[in-house]
């Protein structure tokens, strides 16, 4: 191994492989097209190809690959949700994140560090033994935990009982990880495209042609294409496509912003998040302190960072962790989330035959990557709704059957 | 510190107010079914671009409406509600059913 680094370090021509395939000439037709680059686009793309031999695919990346928001989130993965189909679904999920890198043959940097949500109040503490018997039941690792423990699993963070808020108790989930947000896309689409599936980036999809009932082919901005089959995978700007097909959606577009500060020695284990003070707080393995979980208060299409989030997410952070008072800033920034009214996904069918939708993805997107590649391949594949995706259809809207997600974010919500 | 203009309050620290959600016109609830109230509730543009919303100015109660760019989040202008809202909405139910 020394030798080949030596050989690979002296080699005139670095013989490095490119991830992908470039960009060639847009095909007339393909049988399925994926909108959107990222990591839930690419997902699918990878488990068509891999899984169901579907490979004459193409992705429509109005950008470049993984640069919405694979590219903002906070790269949190847990499954400590309360509804049974929400808990069904993402513990799926971070069982296959467990095995992607071995999946792929390429490292995403996964990081099982567990993750404690902090109660400071006894109605938190009755919702935390709730959502830790669901849990159970289910098979996910997590329980109520007191301050002693609190205090030996992260021995840096405030336990004065005359802070603001004083920590009652916690939610701790054993399973609670993390991963290099970015290698879970380039995973994806080098798996996808080494088995034939085209990625053509800077192509954005102006207009979908609907004929009696059903998509037929897409408009973009390099020509039209004939497809089989649409899944859209745009999370932020869902809305604005699934309008191209006159779909309407429950859903309302909220930037969150978030913040790292320069990197330190590693200090911090798990991931900490309170919802009483609207704040998550983890050290990545680089060293930055990430701190996130400041949601806009009223929709907007724009990632600019506010002083008053700045200001708000750093004061919740130094509650918890007041050593943090001298960390410098490194950057801000903001996603775009895709906020349901009941806080679930929107995965499935659409009034639209064979487009299909995976929208919805306020900030659960990341960690639900792996699982919608498989579930919207079977589903695209097989033309049948798995039934681990079932709850999560648009139409539950019109039935008044939510899928009310009360654990759905560590912070904001 | 970003400002916003309640019709009476005048200029006020945005922290003031409250989001109210889009407006839309409501359905006839004498006559719409269960699925156009379902539309109705859940349902939004959420448009990129010149959307006219509900707000309110939290610590006087006080209701209206701002047209507002989703995109830049410049607020084009804030006005009272009986600009659209001329007569009382009537919500009676027939006496018949109970």
């Amino acid at each position: 191994m020394p030798f080949g680094l030596l050989k690979y370090g002296l080699s005139n021509n670095y013989p490095a492989k490119h991830h992908f395939t470039p960009a060639k000439e847009l095909k007339k037709h393909y049988d399925v097209i994926i909108i959107g680059g990222g990591g839930h686009g690419t997902a699918i793309a990878y488990n068509l190809a891999k899984y169901h031999g579907i490979t004459n695919v193409a992705i429509l990346e109005k950008s470049y690959l993984g640069g919405g928001n694979t590219a903002r989130n906070t790269a949190v993965i847990r499954s400590n949700y309360l509804t049974e189909a929400g808990v069904k679904f993402y513990s799926e999920s971070v069982k296959l994140y467990n095995n992607l890198s071995n999946e792929f043959n390429y490292n995403v940097m996964m990081e099982s560090r567990g993750q404690l949500t902090l109660a400071h109040s006894d109605a938190a503490i009755r919702s935390f033994r709730w959502r830790a018997e669901v849990n159970q039941h289910l098979g996910v690792r997590s329980e109520l935990v007191d301050r002693q423990t609190i205090a030996e699993l992260v021995p840096n963070l405030n336990m004065s009982e005359d802070s603001r808020f004083p920590i009652m108790a916690g939610l701790w989930h054993a399973d609670g990880a993390t991963a290099r947000h970015d290698a879970v896309a380039w995973g994806y689409a080098k798996g996808a495209c080494d088995r034939g599936v085209e990625l053509h980036q800077l192509t954005e999809v102006e207009d979908v042609e609907i004929t009696n009932g059903r998509v037929t082919a897409v408009k973009t901005n390099r020509g039209r294409v004939e497809c089989g089959s649409v899944v859209q995978a745009v999370a932020g700007a869902s809305s604005i496509v699934a309008k191209k097909a006159g779909i309407p959606l429950p859903i309302h577009c909220y930037p969150l912003q978030a913040m790292v500060t320069q990197p330190y020695k590693p200090v911090l284990t798990p991931h900490v998040s309170s919802p009483q003070v609207h704040v998550y707080v983890h050290q990545t393995s680089r060293g930055e302190f990430v701190i996130g979980g400041g949601s806009d208060p009223y929709p907007l299409y724009n990632t600019r960072a506010t002083l008053g989030q700045r200001e708000s997410l750093s004061a919740a952070a130094l509650e918890l962790f007041p050593f943090l008072s001298q960390a410098r800033l490194l950057r801000q920034w903001a996603g775009t989330t895709d906020m349901t009214p009941d806080y679930s996904p929107i995965m499935g069918l659409s009034p639209v035959e064979n487009y299909y939708l995976d929208a919805g993805w306020g900030t659960w997107g990341f960690k639900a990557t792996p699982i919608c590649g498989v579930t919207m391949a079977e589903l695209i594949a097989t033309k049948k709704v798995p039934d681990l995706i079932k709850p999560f259809e648009l139409e539950r809207f019109y039935r008044f059957e939510q899928v009310n997600e009360a654990g759905a974010t560590a912070a904001s919500h | 510190m970003k400002l916003l203009t309640c019709p009476l309050n005048g200029k006020r620290n945005i922290s003031e107010f409250t989001y109210g959600g889009e407006y839309h016109a409501m359905p006839d609830h004498r006559t719409s079914s269960a699925r156009d109230w379902a539309e109705h509730v859940f349902f939004h543009d959420n448009a990129a671009g010149v959307v006219t919303e509900w707000w309110c100015h939290t610590a006087s109660s006080f209701w209206f409406l701002a047209e507002r760019n989703t995109i830049t989040d410049d607020v084009i202008r804030t006005f009272k509600a009986d600009e659209i809202y001329q007569q009382r909405v009537e919500f009676t139910a027939p006496e018949t059913e109970v």
